[in-house]
């Protein structure tokens, strides 16, 4: 793998100061910037700076905005270091005593100060009413899709983001030739466009509830369907789909963001009220577990300045030694790093409303990856059987 | 996606300036046979011939090298053309009763066609098809100044040349009646159209009219009166005067001709001199066209179409040669258009003296010697059959060498021995264009197992050798000599003539993939049922056995059974070969398959080739493969089934055709006239055809391509290249593939030297296995050498033919799918630069190459590109390795399909794609490289008319396509709007053309009572009196234009 470490920058300090809080108890220490290490060997660390080595840990991190996130692999790992500014502060819970809640947008800036905080992560057993509610991760979540751009686009306009890549899910969705109605110096003007003519039940575009029926399709990826035919539309949809975004101007225009709320109101009405594309931390589990695990005779063409556009678009290059063709090296690497020991524990839940609102940014419908690995793993084996050298990510 | 936004490339003027000096995009010309040739004209004194097409185009050819295009604005049939002589200018009378004169002028030292004016002979449209005043003949005098226009009413008008004006002295039949035919002959019946119109060959004021009754009038036009009168009995299909103007000759429906003389003293003759039937006595067929050519050696040659036995041979395309005894019926496999004889003009000279007989079939032209016992054919310089084979595939090479050449030439020399050494009779024009610099070669496979071999290095495409694959096939055709052999008896004398034959003895034999090394003179052939044939190219006949190889491709993947077509047997035994490419290695894929790619390396003895259940490897120097590749993926069911999933496209295509036809239907119903109950009731069912269109609109699915589609295993290309597999350090021979579901296999090649080519095997190592995220169809694979130029041929550095490859720098392959373009570098595979196309355009890549475009500016500057044709039918040009877009043309309507599969690129910037089955556009996107015809024709205009034209012509456009609806003819008279108003009130609304009639006639074609055949009579009357009374008006200006 590791053509994939999101090397720090070394603008800052060399060295992250580090404030640890489990329960009552803080410890302090610092780390090398540049050489943060894997997540497991912080964990090992954490555990045995607090002295707790055998208790199962829920890691946060306060970030720069004052969210609680999670570390809990590699890459939030890695964000959280390089993004600490000059401290690190983190929260440790014990696993089964966790409150999963907490973690989300302003769920440390609404409570504004630490101590609130702590209040929210640390309240004693006996003030739940209920035993809490398991539910999953964030980085059991993948990103179904997210409106963007909202604040340069006209308030008319949605511009929404699927993403299929690594998903089973079909994207669901069909689209026709017809004609809309535009306001022109000369007057209204029929032209013709393009629009959304049907969603699969279950379908990626359904379930995400942000495009509907008779929307008209006004941009894919960026580029203007204005003037293009339906085979072409088509074309270019497909083209983006592992990543397609495609601006719409909704048939239901009672449901628009309205621009300076204060409040993200919209979320009820199930868009979201913030522009954001979501932390950076959310943003890189959507290269789900492929790429970790790909083992080392498999090379990812990486550029890092195209990150952006490009992550989700890697070719698959398998060199083949002498051997390959006998050794399922893949195979076994594949297989290893599927399986995760925390997987089972949790149950789908896919309600997320008792959070405020606050998961709103980007998923607003998300999806458990726990399933859905376990088709990709078994479709894995399947192609993996068909050849001994073929993976198909 | 901000990237997108605000993705513009900066304007450098410098580049510009370097773009504009490398690329431009013109089609130059078009190759082969017109599609669907309807009208034939020759220039006996400018030795120019002219062709008129279904879809409204005119070609005009002269010597080799030649030729002008026309094409008139309305899409309609070319249904008579005439030259005015001598004058180069052109008549054409078009289905929708248009008349148009065309002119050649020059520009720039360069003769082109342009059309000049049209005319419509004023009547009432309201029944276009059946228009009393629809012209059925012309007749161009001699001296040019006037044009006799014949009628299906029967009159006879008289127009001014070159304006079309329109003289006051209409000749109807009612003044022929009662001047001039005895009573017993009138039976209170008209004439009928007249069918023939000729010119005395003497008396310029005399002319011929042939009535479709029978009638046939020697009128003078000088003093309005009917010199003699002949009463044919029989309906007249011809007339053509016998030179000495004593007789003339006329054709008849039912199969006869009949010679009657003339003479001024008895005016009305009642029998002819002769009347025969040759193929009688049974009932025959009409005799479409007769000619009657005097000759020095005493008995005149008749020539004549038609007039078959009705049931015996009522179904074949036959011309008779007679003379004397000798008698031979050229039998045809298309219909006869029309036919002229190039003789002697000369009117001081006393004998046609016939030297040629030029026949127009619907599938090629056929020109006989008449001079020459046997009368053999002449080779036609240009015009060639492309299509005598339905045209399954096309390869192009550029910069032949001169050996090969030379070989290929004096074996096409060679399969031809019985035609004559004439020279080519039509001779027209001066071929202003340079000798091409470089030996071109287009090769067509064919339907029918064929390989043709053409010169394409200049503007006209000629036949230079011809392989047949057949031969080493065993095929139930093969005993068709002996059949031949029995019909030698037969009457009529049959000759079978031309090569046009559209039937194929056996659609596996079907050539898909041509690869030749043009220095080594190896060619691969491969075809529809799997089969790769290695020939070797040798100048001396042999007979030798084939040696047959088997290649398994599925690798014993179990679960698939070949629900296609069987292998071709191959013939036991040895095989004799003539001279030219010899079959030598036949290796055999299994399932047999359509091969999908094919790639030859004669440096290293090594083929390639893939089918849609994976690919192969074969040594032809050891007969030896050397590997198998399945690349089928396990859930692809359709790949069992044949040739292309048959159930799923005909089911599609069926519905995509009912949707037309309705379509269609509505669109048709619209020109109806809204009048009888029926219509409405038509037009109540278009309207919902309509609503029913609505109801369903067309949707698109959105969903990416999974492993699972069907024909993911499909080879697309297959690339041999010198270069870094495994590491940077070491170079040597691989070999890629590519498939339809986006994977690409590299193969480490272990090629032995030159002299242990013998002793030691290749051996074949996977080197790396690329899945391209995207999955789209892996259409083409191409290394590129330090310098990032493509890497040269085989043979081409070892003979200093091509700079060495550049080996220091790091190499690269670009590998092109139908969505978009990479360049990874070498060995590690990492991605260096890409284009997504469709992510951009919206549009996919069907075929692309790699273009060297040299500079106009400066001989030594050349750039090279990679140039792609789309599904939308237009080209991109991209720099490569940086894939930075240069140029976007539009080439290929997106309708096209054909025309888009089709297309072959040059290695210097030019192109092919056929516009009809037989024929290829030529176009060039290169500044530099460009064949064009550039051609003078010397003409002799008493005065020009070019200052009255207003007419600015339109750059003929390929498939007959016209980006202006219909236009108005521009008139030159100033009686436009006259006439305008008086038509107005005939005229109904919404109708365009006569040929829209043809559609509501399809339609109503049931319908048709005795009431519409009634009304149809009344105007005809009525049209032709319209006709009367506006020329015989008074103070009315005679030019009546109207469109």
């Amino acid at each position: 793998m590791n053509k994939n470490h999101r090397v720090p920058s070394s603008r800052s300090l060399s060295a992250v100061e580090v404030k640890s809080k489990f329960g009552a108890e803080f410890r302090r220490f610092s780390l090398d910037r540049s050489k943060p290490g894997r997540f497991d060997e912080f964990y090992g660390l954490l555990q045995h700076v607090h002295r707790i080595p055998n208790v199962d840990l829920l890691v946060g991190y306060a970030d720069v905005h004052g969210d609680l996130l999670p570390i809990n692999n590699d890459d939030n790992y890695h964000k959280a270091i390089s993004t600490a500014a000059p401290l690190l502060r983190l929260f440790l819970q014990r696993k089964e005593e966790a409150d999963y809640s907490a973690f989300g947008t302003d769920s440390l800036t609404r409570k504004k100060s630490p101590a609130a905080l702590a209040a929210v992560l640390l309240r004693p057993d006996a003030n739940r009413k209920k035993p809490p509610v398991i539910i999953s991760l964030p980085k059991d979540f993948r990103p179904v899709s997210s409106i963007i751009d909202v604040d340069i686009l006209p308030e008319t306009h949605r511009r929404v983001r699927l993403y299929k890549h690594g998903q089973e899910k079909p994207l669901g969705f069909y689209i026709r030739d017809g004609s809309s109605v535009r306001v022109t110096p000369q007057g209204l003007e029929k032209v013709p466009g393009i629009f959304i003519s049907r969603l699969v039940p279950g379908g990626l575009a359904e379930s995400t509830g942000l495009l509907a029926v008779n929307d008209e399709v006004l941009e894919v990826n960026g580029i203007e369907v204005a003037g293009k035919s339906l085979d072409q539309v088509t074309d270019m949809m497909i083209a983006n789909s592992h990543n397609l975004i495609i601006t719409v101007k909704p048939a239901n225009q009672r449901n628009n963001v309205v621009r300076n709320s204060n409040s993200g109101g919209g979320a009820a009405s199930g868009s979201s009220g913030r522009s954001s594309d979501s932390g950076a931390s959310f943003y890189s589990y959507s290269m789900p577990g492929a790429t970790a695990i790909t083992p080392s005779h498999i090379i990812q063409n990486f550029r890092p300045e195209e990150v952006e556009s490009d992550d989700e678009d890697e070719d698959l290059v398998i060199e083949a030694g002498g051997d390959a063709r006998h050794a399922p090296r893949p195979a076994a690497g594949a297989t290893a790093s599927y399986s995760m020991p925390s997987l089972p524990r949790y149950e789908p839940h896919l309600n997320l409303r008792h959070s405020n609102g606050a998961m709103a940014t980007s998923a607003s419908v998300g999806s458990l990856s726990g399933p859905d690995k376990g088709l990709e793993r078994s479709l894995e084996r399947r192609n993996l059987e068909e050849d001994g050298t073929v993976i198909t990510l | 996606m901000m990237k997108f936004r605000f993705r513009r490339q900066g304007n450098d003027p410098q580049r510009e300036k370097i773009k504009q000096d490398l690329f431009a995009f013109n089609k130059t010309v078009e190759h082969g046979f017109p599609n669907q040739p309807s009208a034939l004209a020759y220039d006996p004194k400018l030795q120019l011939m002219a062709i008129g097409t279904k879809s409204g185009a005119i070609k005009v050819y002269g010597a080799p090298g030649v030729e002008f295009t026309g094409l008139h604005r309305e899409t309609a049939t070319v249904t008579q053309l005439y030259f005015l002589h001598g004058q180069g200018r052109i008549l054409s009378l078009l289905d929708d009763n248009t008349l148009h004169l065309w002119e050649i002028g020059q520009k720039e030292h360069c003769s082109q066609l342009e059309e000049v004016r049209g005319f419509t002979l004023p009547g009432r449209p309201g029944i276009e098809s059946t228009n009393a005043t629809r012209v059925t003949v012309l007749l161009p005098k001699l001296s040019c100044d006037l044009l006799v226009v014949g009628t299906e009413g029967g009159g006879v008008h008289f127009l001014e040349l070159p304006s079309f004006t329109l003289q006051n002295k209409s000749l109807f039949q009612d003044e022929i009646m009662q001047s001039s035919v005895p009573e017993e002959y009138k039976c209170g019946k008209s004439l009928g159209p007249v069918e023939s119109l000729q010119e005395h060959p003497q008396l310029p004021d005399k002319i011929l009219i042939g009535y479709s009754r029978g009638l046939v009038v020697l009128w003078d036009l000088q003093n309005r009166h009917a010199d003699n009168v002949f009463l044919g009995k029989q309906q007249l299909e011809s007339l053509v005067w016998v030179r000495t103007a004593d007789s003339f000759v006329s054709s008849h429906s039912d199969g006869g001709y009949m010679v009657w003389s003339v003479s001024s003293s008895t005016p009305c003759t009642h029998e002819p001199v002769t009347a025969t039937i040759p193929y009688g006595p049974f009932p025959c067929k009409a005799v479409n066209k007769i000619l009657w050519r005097t000759t020095e050696s005493g008995a005149p040659l008749v020539l004549f179409s038609g007039g078959m036995p009705r049931a015996s041979y009522g179904d074949r395309h036959c011309l008779t040669i007679l003379q004397d005894s000798q008698h031979v019926t050229l039998d045809f496999t298309s219909r006869v258009i029309d036919f002229f004889t190039i003789h002697c003009t000369d009117r001081d000279k006393e004998y046609d003296d016939p030297s040629a007989l030029v026949v127009l079939l619907e599938e090629e032209l056929v020109v006989i010697d008449l001079q020459t016992a046997g009368w053999p054919t002449i080779p036609a310089p240009y015009l060639a059959p492309l299509h005598s084979s339905a045209i399954t595939c096309s390869y192009h090479i550029s910069n032949v060498p001169v050996k090969l050449w030379e070989r290929v030439v004096s074996a096409g020399l060679q399969q031809c021995p019985l035609q004559t050494h004439t020279n080519w009779p039509i001779r027209g024009g001066k071929n202003l264009a340079p000798d091409p610099k470089q030996h071109e070669l287009l090769l067509t496979g064919h339907e029918d197992g064929t390989v043709r071999f053409w010169d394409a290095s200049g503007v006209s495409l000629r036949p230079l050798y011809r392989l047949s694959t057949a031969n080493i096939f065993q095929t139930e055709c093969d005993h068709n000599d002996s059949l031949t052999q029995a019909g030698e008896e037969e009457w009529p004398p049959f000759r079978k003539v031309g090569c046009f034959d559209p039937y194929s003895d056996d659609p596996r034999l079907g050539i898909q993939k041509i690869c030749l090394c043009k220095y080594s003179g190896k060619l691969v052939v491969a075809g529809t049922a799997g089969q790769v044939v290695v020939l070797y190219l040798c100048d001396d006949k042999s007979d030798h056995m084939i040696d047959v190889a088997t290649v398994d491709l599925l690798q014993d993947r179990e679960g698939f059974t070949w629900k296609g077509h069987d292998r071709l047997p191959p013939k036991s035994g040895s095989v004799l070969f003539a001279p030219g490419f010899q079959a030598v290695v036949l290796v055999q894929c299994m399932p047999p398959a359509a091969v999908t790619a094919v790639t030859l390396h004669a440096e290293w003895n090594l083929i390639a080739f893939g089918t849609s259940h994976g690919f192969g490897l074969f040594d032809y120097h050891r007969r030896s493969p050397v590997l198998a590749r399945c690349t089928l993926h396990p859930n692809d069911s359709l790949a069992m089934e044949g040739p292309l999933s048959r159930v799923k496209s005909l089911k599609k295509s069926l519905r995509q055709s009912f949707r037309r036809i309705r379509k269609s239907r509505v669109s048709g119903k619209k020109r109806v006239l809204v009048s009888s109950p029926s219509s409405k009731v038509q037009e109540a069912n278009a309207q919902l055809a309509e609503q029913d269109a609505e109801v369903t609109p067309v949707q698109r699915r959105i969903e990416p391509r999974s492993a699972d589609d069907s024909l993911s295993g499909v080879v697309r290309c297959l690339c041999f290249a010198d270069t870094f597999l495994r590491d940077g350090t070491h170079h040597g021979p691989t070999m890629w593939a590519g498939t339809n579901s986006g994977c690409v296999y590299a193969y480490a090649l272990d090629v032995p030297s030159q002299e242990k080519f013998s002793e030691q095997g290749v051996e074949a190592l996977l080197g790396k296995e690329i899945q391209l995220m995207h999955r789209a169809p892996v259409v083409s694979i191409a290394v590129l050498d330090g310098r990032g130029n493509p890497l040269p041929e085989p043979y081409e550095v070892s003979r200093d033919l091509a700079k060495a490859p550049d080996m220091q720098g790091s190499h690269s392959v670009l590998i092109a799918s139908e969505e978009q373009f990479k360049v990874f570098m070498l060995p590690k595979v990492s991605a260096k630069t890409k284009f997504k196309l469709t992510a951009h355009e919206g549009c996919r890549v069907r075929k692309v190459a790699l273009v060297n475009f040299s500079s106009v500016a400066s001989e030594d500057y050349s750039e090279n590109g990679l140039v792609c044709l789309t599904n939308l039918g237009d080209i991109h040009i991209f720099s490569i390795p940086a894939l930075r877009p240069q140029m976007r043309y539009d080439c290929i309507r997106k309708e096209d399909i054909s025309g888009i599969a089709s297309c072959v690129f040059t290695k210097t910037g030019q192109g092919f794609y056929l516009i009809s089955p037989s024929e290829y556009e030529r176009f060039s996107l290169s500044a530099r490289v460009i064949t064009e015809p550039l051609c003078q024709v010397e003409v002799d205009r008493p005065h020009d008319p070019s200052e009255l034209s207003i007419c600015t012509t339109l750059p003929p456009q390929a498939n007959g396509t016209h980006k202006t609806p219909s236009g108005e003819n521009k008139s030159a008279g100033d009686a436009e709007g006259v006439f305008d108003e008086m038509q107005s009130p005939l005229s109904s609304p919404a109708l365009d053309s006569p040929n829209s009639s043809a559609d509501i006639t399809l339609d109503t074609t049931g319908e048709l009572t005795m009431e519409d055949v009634k009304d149809f009579l009344v105007t005809v009357d009525e049209a032709e009196n319209n006709l009367r009374n506006m020329t015989e008006e008074d103070g009315r200006p005679p030019g009546i234009l109207i469109n």
